[in-house]
């Protein structure tokens, strides 16, 4: 390794974006040269006086209301889905009649894509400052017992940072008006909300990803559990997630 | 039902978009070193999202914010640069920007001292863009390589060259306003 090379690497190294392969040749490049160490250390301890000096800007209450105000806005007096479809079969007996298969289907469908959305809005929710985690623990054996007495359910807690997903902890969450848990795993700077709730249904269902708002969402149904797991990953990390979480229970 | 899927749609727009507003509004202030100018860039790139929201698909949020941002800075300099010349141009800058020759780091490197952020966010502001931009992503809005190559559209490599730089040139200016402290 050249020093040119390397008095760009550094930084690399300093921000810890580096495989293992490339950080050991970076450091040993170090080792042997005295002008790219002195420069590797005043850089690192730059970085730490930028850490220390707060240069972060906070954003006018001014500009947040302007911008809340551009949104569609809520209106309390709004009709609820359920309230419309009570008008339309009121209408006429036969046509309700008529209808009510279609209903029922898109209804259904209906239902999913709405979990689904609050799904991901519990994600995005957790993911404000201070609402990520209930408990804070990379200990299953403290996590588990937490969720106790919390919910009709014991949701499966499994430390996986072996497989390169670190749990960080648990917490109680709210889907379809129901107390659900959410156990919580990182992988690098990106959060995995895994959400468990109670189902009548047995049988298993396979994992099968949405997509919602740049969000992956793998579902799946086992052992008398539903679970959601959300996360920014991508579509594939994700479904490693899932594999390994299934193979992690079972085996 | 329209009207509550746009409510819905809104509401996911709140929840995925707000809780960003100080690092779009952080990145704004660097970008333009000034507050009303980042004000209105930030709604208008707030704006531009809501537009666009139904068909984001990634990368993170934060980069597709940034990315939006970006170019709504970008129209603001071309505004800028034609209300009056080019903002480099103003008498004196060249003589209290410091210099930003790439100095060989002397091997006895001393401890920078700590600095109040004032200071700090006055040497980051001399900072020669592209580089000042690459500097805040990675620094102060805590973006990973990748994401920064999303969001200002450049390989992951010119990430790379470009953040060396721009610390190679902070360090030599914060040493240099030191040595003349004393």
């Amino acid at each position: 390794m050249t020093c040119d090379d390397a008095r760009i690497l550094l930084h690399a190294l300093l921000d810890n974006e580096l495989d293992a392969g490339h950080a050991r040749e970076v450091e040993a490049h170090i080792a042997r040269c005295p002008a790219c160490a002195a420069e590797f250390l005043a850089q690192r301890d730059m970085q730490r006086v930028l850490a220390d000096a707060d240069l972060r800007y906070t954003a006018p209450t001014s500009l947040r209301t302007r911008i809340e105000a551009s949104l569609p806005q809520p209106q309390r007096q709004q009709p609820s889905r359920r309230s419309v479809l009570r008008g339309f079969a009121m209408g006429s007996a036969v046509s309700a009649l008529a209808a009510s298969g279609v209903v029922a289907v898109v209804l259904r469908q209906d239902d999913q894509q709405r979990i689904l959305s609050e799904v991901v809005s519990a994600h995005l929710r957790s993911l404000q400052a201070g609402h990520l985690i209930d408990v804070v623990s990379t200990d299953q054996h403290t996590v588990k017992p937490w969720f106790n007495g919390k919910l009709d359910v014991a949701p499966p807690v499994i430390d996986l940072t072996a497989q390169g997903f670190t749990l960080v902890g648990g917490r109680l969450d709210y889907i379809d008006a129901r107390a659900i848990g959410a156990v919580v795993y990182k992988r690098r700077q990106h959060v995995v909300n895994l959400f468990v709730s109670q189902t009548s249904n047995a049988e298993y269902r396979a994992p099968k990803t949405e997509t919602m708002q740049g969000f992956n969402c793998r579902r799946w149904g086992n052992r008398g559990l539903n679970f959601w797991a959300v996360s920014d990953l991508a579509a594939d990390e994700l479904a490693e997630f899932v594999e390994k979480f299934e193979a992690a229970i079972t085996g | 039902m329209p009207v509550s899927d746009d409510l819905q749609r809104a509401q996911h727009f709140r929840e995925a978009t707000l809780p960003h507003l100080d690092d779009v509004y952080t990145l704004a202030r660097y970008l333009l070193r000034d507050a009303s100018d980042a004000e209105d860039a930030v709604q208008e790139c707030y704006l531009r999202a809501l537009k666009h929201f139904d068909s984001y698909r990634g990368p993170a949020m934060k980069p597709w914010l940034f990315a939006i941002l970006r170019n709504v800075c970008n129209a603001e300099y071309a505004r800028r640069a034609h209300r009056h010349s080019p903002i480099e141009d103003t008498p004196g800058a060249a003589e209290q920007t410091p210099i930003w020759q790439e100095t060989e780091a002397s091997p006895e490197t001393e401890v920078l001292r700590s600095r109040d952020a004032g200071a700090v966010r006055k040497l980051i502001d001399a900072l020669a863009e592209p580089f000042k931009e690459t500097f805040v992503l990675r620094e102060i809005n805590n973006l990973s390589y990748r994401e920064i190559a999303d969001a200002v559209g450049a390989p992951v490599g010119t990430v790379m060259s470009r953040l060396a730089r721009a610390r190679a040139m902070l360090r030599a200016a914060w040493t240099a306003e030191e040595e003349q402290a004393r």
